[in-house]
């Protein structure tokens, strides 16, 4: 079990700067993210995109936000569980919280701070009317063991490097690789798109541009996906499985069920410590919601700072909280 | 004209007419978010998530998707001709009187 003083749910850049204003308050951090890397949207979905409202920095690129405040928490020594979702929480008869991921990894903090931007990120399911039915039977949103498909027949949908890099290595592996996409175009990495054509001309892929998968059926398993090819019309492409591949996208998933009070996807806090409604929870950045909110990152660090002075409070109720100026005291890291 | 006035149909097939202000340097998602669509715009208008994805029902004269536009509508589903981001259309006096719909979320 992972023990720390406040565990942090979501490792963006507010979770990152809160590892920073606990440390002054010599408490310690572990963070959960979904993702394999710290950083959060900034890292996974813009990391090449200049911010020009951080105070102090006129332009700074994402990823190099990420990069300094990592450096920024690195005394504090803060712990990591990457490429995790937390799924669980419950509370012990001590009155710690235990929070267990998807992968099983458990946690013990007296001090949760859910700081999950908009939420855990997950693969984009298509708007197919019938999608659930056939999820696990035939239907798969991410490739885990690719022995899964030897032998059978496989139609990927989607033109970004996921979607090109796993036709191209299904083509030695599956019985039958078809490559569905909404235009001719691929944005994926320009030596994919080529292998794949040369592929598709040996006769080992078959790619079908300019198509969309509009249509699942099956009994019980997928049997066929239902294809509008722009001008060929309606094909209907019999196939073991259907793997769309359209990128991620951020849901609020499992925190939902924790108990908190939760209005349009986000937490309400009170915005004197951003408390939720569970006493040793609360909820920063993006994540939360009060009168007057602005998902920014400046507020969510301004956020971060406030709910650790409470949190120090909550973890240590018989002590003062002895306020120092970074200018005087510098940094005394752990 | 200091405002144009959009006809948005949400996902339940309602009509909902907004009105934007040109001089604010306003794209569709915003001004569509800002009326209380629902839009998630997760990226921010960056053409880096699609979940602004709108069809555009009437002829009027927009600019051309850029390359970053198009290759981020491939991560949007059942993209039609008449598909675009509304973070990358910004709001100008000729789009008075058009009509975009919300494309289907995927969820």
């Amino acid at each position: 079990m992972i023990k720390t003083d406040i565990l942090i749910i979501g490792a963006g850049p507010t979770g990152l700067f809160t590892v920073f204003e606990a440390g002054l308050l010599r408490l310690r951090c572990h963070l959960i993210d979904s993702l394999p890397q710290a950083g959060g949207q900034l890292a996974e979905i813009y990391p090449k995109k200049p911010i020009y409202d951080i105070p102090g920095m006129p332009s700074v690129l994402a990823g190099d936000l990420v990069d300094g405040l990592m450096k920024q928490a690195a005394p504090f020594k803060p712990g990591f569980t990457l490429g995790e979702r937390a799924e669980t929480l419950e509370k012990t008869e001590e009155g710690h919280f235990l929070v267990t991921t998807n992968k099983g990894t458990v946690h013990s903090a007296p001090v949760v701070a859910i700081a999950g931007g908009l939420g855990s990120f997950e693969p984009r399911k298509p708007p197919l009317v019938n999608i659930a039915d056939f999820e696990d039977k035939g239907v798969s949103y991410m490739i885990k063991d690719p022995e899964d498909y030897r032998n059978k027949r496989v139609v990927i949908a989607g033109g970004g490097d996921s979607a090109l890099d796993w036709t191209i290595y299904l083509a030695d592996v599956a019985s039958e690789v078809t490559l569905v996409h909404r235009r001719e175009g691929f944005r994926a990495a320009v030596d994919s798109v080529e292998k794949a054509r040369a592929l598709d001309k040996e006769g080992k892929i078959r790619l079908l541009t300019s198509a969309q998968v509009t249509g699942l059926s099956g009994n019980g398993r997928l049997q066929s996906v239902l294809i509008n090819h722009k001008k060929k019309g309606g094909i209907e492409l019999e196939t073991d499985f259907f793997i769309p591949l359209f990128g991620l996208i951020p849901k609020l998933g499992p925190i939902a069920d924790w108990g908190l009070d939760i209005k349009d996807n986000a937490i309400r806090v009170d915005t004197f410590d951003y408390s939720t409604n569970v006493p040793g929870i609360y909820a920063i950045g993006d994540i939360n919601t009060y009168p007057g909110k602005l998902k920014l990152i400046l507020c969510g660090f301004h956020e971060a700072t406030l709910m650790c002075q409470s949190a120090y409070k909550s973890i240590n109720p018989d002590k003062k909280v002895s306020f120092k100026y970074t200018t005087v005291s510098g940094i005394e890291g752990f | 004209m200091d405002s144009v006035k959009i006809k948005a149909i949400d996902r339940e097939g309602v009509e909902h007419t907004i009105e934007a202000p040109v001089d604010m340097n306003l794209n569709l998602m915003e001004a569509l978010k800002g009326s209380g669509l629902d839009v998630k715009a997760t990226c921010g208008g960056m053409a880096l998530c699609s979940t602004c994805h709108v069809y555009i029902l009437t002829s009027h004269n927009l600019p051309e998707p850029s390359d970053d536009e198009e290759d981020m509508l491939d991560s949007a589903f059942l993209v039609e001709d008449n598909s675009r981001l509304g973070c990358q259309l910004r709001i100008e006096s000729d789009m008075d009187g058009m009509v975009v719909q919300l494309a289907p979320d995927g969820d």
